[in-house]
């Protein structure tokens, strides 16, 4: 069996992960710095520039995902009313902390839970359940929650839209500056947005290193390293990790090393991972000599909009333009610019049951696109946490027929 | 001495159904096996095979090439060859139909649609989704909630002049909503034309269904009735070739002869 090419960059991740936990583990025991969690694709620079040290719930609930502990979870979620159709990053998250468990203790000596906070933040552009979820934490603790109610389904992204956010933005941080006694420290501020950017370049350098044929790195190597974008982003570390990263994959390119040795064929994932199947579908695509380059998913933590000298008009259009808040027309033109980059041969749809929101198979997106440039391609019916709506056989059966129907 | 001709054999392991097919250089079927697949499809596998060539009246050196396929397909330990079974009914169904079609397959647990251009290449196919409703599982369960006999339900549902229509997606809704009009005294075989013609429903769902349709599968062996409905909601003839439960295992046997003179 061919085996999975590691990164040595994957070592540094692992302690620059554990910092993060450790760094937010002794705040919450200190009591200081204050502590706020905020959503994947919230105003985390916002958070940063207002004293913070920032949790990322989903993070810890793709954590429960990929170790599986996910399925012993949802349930007791279920058990309180939150439906097995809804979020299943809700449902893992809200189950462990039910039963009183968090993989992070596992992990992490020392840490005995998920950090208490003293604000909860969320931004409504990837979905509503986010709110809906940060707000169960907020009764059950009694801790403010506050949010940006975004725009969703936009086709482009004017100057009202960004007005609008940038206002909310700011009575955002007015609101918790009220609750909290935290100040926005506005030279912060535009460093924060200036770290981000920097980080947001260097990811998306990494991501289009898989233009290169063949490619040094797959969808899979992506979830993993996409760590510090998600839960760093705005801060030197993350900066520093995605420098070290791209030198390690420009190496491997210069040295024609593939990720997936004999690449065959080239495939563009769209729709959430499967966590508790990376290894599996990893070593899968291995096996069939086929590399998924590129992937929305890793790509939403690019935010080229940033821009330090106007930080708050450009978080409000970094954070809108996102392509989870655009409608199916910007969709559309969206893959093909990847088709153009990325050069795949295929698409694969995850179609996930619990997140209709990375699931855009739904309103004839896929049949359109394929018609305008030939490109076949498949849906594969699962779950990001959910094991329970995902067949693996018939997921196996689907992408190897896809894979002779590429071969011809 | 006669010089023996080589054979080449398709496995199709469903997951209802086990399929053996055995096709001489020519392509042409010498014999086929049907047997329940049951639990252990290393052991179907082989005793499929030996029923076929027993039918064939021959012997497995003479079998110069094996392709399994099916949802079984890595259990054929003696396999040449694995293919899926997307691939395998488009090989089948191009062997008699050798122009552009889309194939619809009802199986035991999963349907699937399939593009197949003029040569016979996969343009596109679709599988069902994790419900069993609209394939022969739920044909199944239907019967077995009213006791009655899966060989009788096609001429039951053929003589019934009336139809009830079902509602609902879900097998187990379904069953209650059966059981419902069993008890209000609604006709048995109105009743079986309504599950027919709700298997039909969901297939037709799944995908666009242009061109010459054909359709394979057991379901459709055995019940011709859901090839005439298929036929009406299209509004147009639908092909069924010889033989449509063994058709994926044809493929493979197929495949077997291709690559055998042609490895790849
Ligand atoms: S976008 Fe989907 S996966 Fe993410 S929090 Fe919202 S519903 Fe859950």
């Amino acid at each position: 069996m061919a085996e999975i090419k590691k990164l040595e960059t994957a070592k540094l991740m692992k302690k620059v992960m554990a910092d993060h936990f450790y760094e937010i583990d002794a705040a919450v025991k200190s009591g200081n710095p204050k502590v706020a969690w905020c959503t994947s694709v919230g105003p985390a620079e916002l958070l940063r520039a207002l004293g913070f040290v920032v949790y990322f719930p989903e993070n810890h609930a793709a954590i429960l995902g990929a170790s599986r502990a996910a399925n012993d979870c949802i349930p007791a979620a279920n058990a309180i009313g939150y439906s097995p159709e809804i979020c299943s990053y809700l449902t893992s998250d809200i189950g462990a902390y039910l039963k009183g468990f968090t993989p992070l203790s596992k992990i992490y000596d020392g840490i005995e839970s998920i950090p208490k906070p003293d604000v909860l933040v969320y931004n409504t552009n990837q979905c509503r359940d986010v709110k809906d979820w940060f707000e169960w934490y907020a009764r059950e603790w009694k801790v403010p929650c506050f949010g940006i109610e975004s725009f969703v389904n936009v086709g482009a992204v004017t100057k009202d839209h960004v007005d609008s956010i940038a206002a909310q933005m700011r009575k955002l941080a007015a609101d918790i500056t009220a609750a909290t006694g935290s100040k926005m420290d506005e030279d912060l501020l535009k460093d924060t947005v200036r770290l981000s950017r920097k980080c947001s370049d260097l990811w998306k350098d990494v991501l289009e290193i898989a233009a290169n044929k063949p490619s040094p790195l797959t969808f899979f190597d992506g979830t993993i390293h996409m760590g510090p974008a998600v839960c760093l982003r705005g801060t030197q570390v993350a900066v520093d990790y995605y420098e070290t990263l791209l030198k390690e994959l420009r190496g491997w390119v210069a040295q024609g090393v593939a990720a997936v040795a004999g690449e065959r064929h080239r495939i563009y994932w769209e729709g959430m991972p499967i966590w508790g199947k990376l290894r599996e579908n990893a070593q899968l695509f291995l096996g069939l000599q086929t590399c998924l380059v590129a992937s929305t998913y890793c790509n939403s933590w690019i935010f080229t909009a940033l821009d330090p000298d106007d930080p708050w008009n450009s978080m409000a259009r970094a954070y809108t333009e996102l392509f989870i808040v655009r409608d199916d027309d910007f969709k559309e033109d969206y893959y093909r610019r990847m088709l153009d980059i990325f050069d795949f041969d295929g698409i694969i749809f995850h179609d996930a049951k619990t997140c209709p929101n990375n699931s855009n198979c739904r309103y004839g997106l896929p049949q359109r696109f394929s018609k305008e440039t030939g490109i076949p391609f498949i849906t594969i019916d699962g779950d990001l946490n959910d094991l329970r709506c995902y067949s693996e056989e018939q997921a196996i059966t689907k992408i190897e027929a896809f894979i002779e129907q590429l071969d011809g | 001495m006669v010089e023996m001709k080589p054979l080449f054999v398709g496995i199709d392991i469903g997951s209802t159904t086990a399929k053996a097919v055995i096709i001489d250089a020519e392509g042409v079927i010498i014999a086929q096996a049907i047997q329940r697949s049951g639990y252990d499809f290393a052991a179907v596998s082989e005793s499929v095979l030996a029923e076929a060539l027993e039918s064939a009246g021959s012997k497995r050196d003479r079998v110069a090439a094996v392709t399994s396929t099916g949802y079984g397909r890595r259990n054929v330990e003696f396999a040449d060859f694995q293919r899926t079974e997307i691939l395998c009914h488009a090989k089948g169904v191009h062997h008699y139909f050798p122009e552009p079609v889309t194939v619809v397959d009802i199986g035991g647990q999963d349907n699937k649609i399939i593009h197949l251009g003029a040569q016979g290449e996969r343009l596109n196919f679709t599988m069902n989704r994790k419900c069993a409703a609209g394939t022969g599982a739920f044909i199944e369960e239907i019967a077995y909630r009213l006791d009655l006999k899966l060989e009788d339900l096609n001429g039951m549902a053929e003589a019934s002049a009336t139809e009830v229509a079902i509602g609902s997606f879900c097998t187990v809704f379904s069953c209650t909503e059966i059981l419902g009009m069993a008890r209000r005294g609604t006709p048995i075989g109105g009743i079986i034309k309504g599950v027919f013609r709700s298997v039909v429903k969901r297939v037709s769902e799944m995908d666009a269904l242009d061109g010459k349709v054909v359709m394979t599968g057991g379901v459709v062996a055995h019940n011709p009735i859901v090839r005439v409905m298929l036929g009406e909601a299209l509004g147009c003839e639908v092909g069924v070739p010889p033989h449509p439960q063994v058709i994926g295992a044809l493929g493979a046997a197929l495949i077997a002869g291709e690559l055998s003179v042609d490895p790849v």
